[in-house]
């Protein structure tokens, strides 16, 4: 479908593109979020400063955002991926070179008014220039190995320069992204079962490797891995963290302690309560209910981004859909599973609930390019 | 790109079916996820619920104590010492305001102190510990403690803090530290969680920040338990740290005392090397400052002090301050020219005041010119011209190369903060700076230790050793770790030839003992202890024609800051040598008249351990040095003096 035939079929125009957002999609993200400035309100034991006002404005912001994205034709961001992608990998080549270095790694630009994360920005644009590519090459050559190769070397080129910030949490997360493009798109199963292959090899290569002159990963990568697999080998670090984030969520029980009511994130047992462990104080105050509920929540904005993506005849769209709610389900995945204990600590925010500015708004941006791809449709 | 219906048909159908499996596969996991939180909130919400209730176990770091500095008799150069302090949690407060207004009403607030606590409180996560007063008494510390039900988040500590009961005496040697700045910071990969303690303490120069690993040591773990209010109630479990190494090092307390008060407000340096084992038994900078003020964190108006003074009190001149050696630099050239067969110590020049290379005048500094002069009386009297005739002969390569033998242009390894490599230059050097070829000219200004050749004292010092020794002695200022004795420094034979070597000491004897020598008026008449030297006098920048019309004739004329370096480098005793020593006074004038009377007050005391007997002195000298003992022992009150500092 090239964009001359969106117009034909009565597709809304102007202002009445408005009414054909993605509705309860775009309720879904503020009910997730508004359980975010809840959870942030009572982490500060009960009040808006310091965290839960400054997020209400960025989510804000964030919506303002979605809605002038959705409201370009999907077109547009079909044909501007590739510039959009060399943008960010561009970016991602200048903070290897000027980069802050923040926690020993190399990984934000300081823009002035905010601290933009190129690696943050790369998890869109790869997906939609993987999705404008499938796009564009004919269904049959899918498989060919060298029509292949190049989607595997979009996603290699800026998985490296991640990886050599170091940041392995988001290399995985690129990967996985670019993966569930190029395997909704078609690309036969056995290219597939390779990868996999090969990553239980690197896996066994980065552990044989410890300690040796060609030691693939960061020492305190290794730390990380160990915490994980012995909570204990760590009691002041990760490990601690674990324990204590293990604590809290069991300690809620069916229904939890009530609002406000969590005695573990009171007690500043664990040192990333607003961030990456929020999940907990939510799990400790509101229970299993508390828990579950937000997890359909999730669960529901993911549904109603599978339905537009599937209904969309538009096959960048669609591709573009379902990588990115895909990208959407990695976050809250990985950070749920790593509050479990179920996934070894990497720095990954629960989704429009951490608080955190970039990652707020990278993924308002994505929701704008959903509702964009929904507003679009060809009809 | 068009596609034909019925493909694109078949391609839409894939793609729905992929998407329905990763659907699929998201919900399961998403299921999985589920039933995790199921396991953990309602199959073991009974055990965790438990753990909770007992989950008051804070676990908090104990600072390991920080390693101790001895001098080379014991006696302690940096302690720590308890000081108490008064630390603030927001979240705890409550009303940070009404907490501030009832503690203020209990003890004493600096009010700088405080805006600062204020500002940190309002603007750090509400979880830090911010510090609102440092270094309190113990009674402010015990009615914090008792009205503790009406501060709530307000905890009194009690830690260690660094003391330097010597005050300003080891300040360049041993450093300070002070509290961790985000710059420290930064400059470190993967920070110990320690540092991130709230005002730590981290060595910032000298033996405290190049030992800093290992004087600080590692910290333990301790598992305490806390009530429903955070408070402290009992303590669990504890993992001890291990404690920072001790260090002692070569200096001797007493006798860096007296160097630096014989020094006194000079900008000078001076360094005394053991001649055995390379130890260096005082290494002093003046002025010098109090390290204490820097441990609580300077004050602005303290700090400006420091920094605008002409003097540069925080400069380390000893080790870091580099000058043209001037004519100390003498015995250099005539090793090299003996070692190379160029010269015999019997060859003369004449020297009729001064000489000409290249169409350029160079003038000797005795105007009247020495007349006929041999390598002894050429060091002795510290005739220029000799030295000029010497450099055309054997050139520049093998000067430099006798200097870097020597020490000169050598960088030696000891924990102090910007040690100085020096300079021993050659034409390549010279190429590859300036781009420029070497003239000849340079290599007769450089016979005597002037243009391009830089010294630091410690480098003097080390060249009169090896002179006095004919050993590659190699300085050392850490005697012990722990109490496992470091390498000694005493080092090889050089491989000089021992009756060149004799020749030119002897020369140095008669600078100070020969009625002739240029040092003869500081010499030492204590059998048995006779110092060899000799007197450099370095020039800043020359006298200029107009300056000369004008009436400036000598130093005394000129502004201090373009007056000429004194410089003495000497070693004692001449037949046994145990010291060796080298004296850079800034802009003092001459080398014979302001730096050697200092450089032989300070061997004399190395050779004796105290204030030398009068009789080391010449008789007409004794009244005068007795005066000077007297006035120097009532500004060094007896060994244990109150470091409160003479900054």
């Amino acid at each position: 479908m090239s964009y001359l035939e969106y117009s034909v079929k009565s597709a809304p125009t102007g202002l009445r593109k408005f009414l054909y957002f993605n509705w309860p999609l775009t309720l879904l993200l503020i009910a997730v979020a508004s359980t975010g400035f809840l959870m942030l309100y009572s982490v500060a034991g009960g009040g808006f400063d310091p965290w839960s006002a400054a997020q209400m404005k960025r989510f804000g912001l964030g919506l303002v955002l979605m809605f002038i994205i959705g409201m370009v034709p999907a077109w547009f961001w079909r044909n501007t991926a590739g510039v959009a992608y060399l943008i960010a990998l561009v970016l991602l080549v200048a903070v290897e070179l000027f980069g802050t270095v923040g926690m020993g790694a190399q990984r934000w630009i300081d823009l002035g008014f905010m601290r933009l994360q190129p690696s943050e920005l790369m998890k869109i644009t790869l997906v939609m220039l993987l999705a404008s590519y499938y796009d564009w090459l004919p269904a049959k050559r899918v498989s060919h190995p060298v029509w292949v190769f190049v989607p595997v070397l979009i996603i290699l080129v800026p998985t490296v320069l991640v990886l050599k910030q170091p940041d392995l949490g988001t290399a995985l997360l690129l990967i996985a992204s670019g993966g569930v493009v190029m395997f909704i798109a078609g690309v036969h199963w056995s290219y597939f079962a390779a990868v996999i292959a090969t990553g239980v090899g690197l896996v066994t290569a980065v552990f044989k490797s410890r300690g040796t002159g060609w030691q693939l990963l960061k020492d305190y990568q290794y730390k990380r891995i160990d915490t994980f697999l012995d909570p204990s080998s760590d009691p002041l670090g990760a490990g601690y963290h674990i324990t204590q984030s293990k604590i809290a969520l069991g300690s809620g029980g069916w229904t939890g302690r009530g609002f406000m009511q969590g005695t573990q994130s009171r007690l500043n047992f664990l040192p990333e309560k607003h961030t990456d462990f929020i999940f907990t104080t939510l799990a400790e105050e509101f229970g299993f209910i508390g828990g579950v509920t937000l997890l359909g929540l999730y669960a529901l904005i993911l549904v109603f981004c599978f339905v537009s993506a599937m209904s969309n005849k538009d096959r960048f769209s669609s591709l573009m859909t379902f990588g990115l709610a895909s990208t959407f389900f990695f976050f809250f995945a990985v950070n749920m599973s790593m509050v479990m204990g179920l996934a070894p600590v990497v720095g990954v925010p629960l989704p429009l609930v951490s608080y955190g500015g970039s990652a707020m708004l990278v993924l308002m941006v994505g929701f704008g390019l959903i509702q964009s791809a929904h507003v679009h449709r060809p009809r | 790109m068009k596609r034909s219906p019925r493909d694109s048909l078949e391609t839409t159908r894939k793609m729905t079916r992929r998407g329905l499996i990763l659907g699929g596969a998201q919900a399961g996991f998403m299921g999985l996820l589920a039933l995790r939180m199921r396991h953990l909130q309602v199959e073991e919400a009974d055990k965790f619920r438990l753990l909770a209730e007992e989950n008051r176990i804070k676990v908090s770091l104990i600072p390991p104590s920080r390693g101790q500095i001895f001098d080379r008799n014991g006696r302690i150069v940096a302690e720590n010492a308890p000081s108490y302090r008064i630390t603030m949690v927001r979240e705890d407060a409550g009303d940070v305001e009404a907490v501030i207004g009832r503690l203020m009403k209990l003890i004493e607030l600096d009010p700088d102190e405080m805006a600062r606590a204020l500002d940190e409180l309002n603007t750090l996560r509400g979880d830090t510990q911010v510090t609102v007063a440092d270094r309190v008494s113990r009674e402010a510390m015990s009615r914090v403690a008792v009205n503790a039900p009406a501060l709530p988040g307000v905890t009194p500590e009690v830690g260690l803090s660094r003391h330097y009961p010597l005050g300003s005496d080891l300040a360049h040697v041993v450093g300070y530290v002070g509290p961790v700045s985000d710059y420290d910071l930064s400059k470190i990969d993967n920070p110990d969680q320690l540092l991130l303690t709230p005002r730590f303490q981290i060595g910032k120069i000298g033996l405290e920040a190049k030992h800093e690993e290992d004087l600080r040591g590692k910290a333990g773990i301790k598992q305490v338990e806390v009530n429903a209010a955070g408070r402290e109630m009992r303590e669990l479990d504890r993992e001890e740290g291990r404690a920072g190494q001790d260090f002692q090092i070569t200096v001797d307390h007493m006798l860096q005392n007296y160097v630096q008060a014989r020094l006194g407000q000079e900008s000078a340096a001076a360094v005394v090397i053991d001649c055995e084992s390379g130890d260096l038994l005082a290494i002093a900078s003046a002025p010098s400052f109090d390290p204490n003020l820097f441990v609580r964190g300077i004050s602005t108006t303290d700090y400006r002090a420091l920094t605008e003074n002409q003097f540069r009190p925080l400069a380390t001149k000893s080790v870091q301050g580099l000058y043209p050696p001037g004519s100390t630099f003498k015995m250099v050239a005539a090793l090299a020219g003996l070692e190379a067969g160029i010269i015999t110590p019997l060859d003369t020049h004449y020297c009729g005041g001064y000489t000409e290379v290249a169409g350029h005048r160079f003038h000797c500094w005795k105007r009247a010119g020495h007349g006929h002069v041999n390598l002894a009386s050429s060091l002795r009297e510290s005739c220029d011209v000799y030295y000029y005739n010497l450099a055309l002969e054997v050139g520049i390569e093998k000067i430099s190369a006798m200097a870097m033998r020597l020490g000169i242009g050598q960088k030696f390894d000891i924990p102090m903060s910007a040690v100085a490599t020096g300079r021993a230059p050659t034409k390549a050097w010279k190429q590859k700076s300036f781009g420029k070829d070497w003239v000849i000219g340079d290599s007769v200004n450089a016979s005597i230790g002037q243009g391009f050749v830089l010294a630091s004292p410690l480098q003097l010092a080390v060249m009169s050793a090896r002179i006095a020794t004919g050993r590659a002695l190699v300085p050392r200022l850490v005697k012990s770790i722990d109490g496992v004795e470091q390498p000694s420094g005493a080092g090889e034979s050089l491989g000089l030839n021992e009756n060149h070597l004799r020749h030119v000491r002897k020369a140095m004897f008669d600078v100070s003992n020969n009625r002739r020598g240029t040092a003869y008026g500081s010499r030492i008449t204590a059998a048995g202890m006779q110092m060899a030297g000799k007197t450099g006098t370095s020039q800043v920048r020359n006298i200029t024609a107009a300056e000369r019309r004008a009436g400036v004739r000598s130093n005394r004329d000129l502004p201090w800051e373009r007056r000429d370096h004194a410089l003495f480098v000497d070693f004692a005793p001449y037949d046994n040598p145990k010291v060796a020593v080298a004296v850079v006074v800034e802009h003092g004038g001459g080398g014979s008249t302001t730096a050697a009377p200092i450089a032989r007050d300070i061997t004399l005391q190395a050779l004796y351990g105290e204030d030398p007997p009068l009789s080391a002195y010449p008789a007409k000298d004794r009244a005068r040095i007795a005066a000077q003992q007297k006035r120097l022992r009532q500004a060094r009150p007896a060994s244990d003096r109150d470091g409160n500092g003479r900054a």
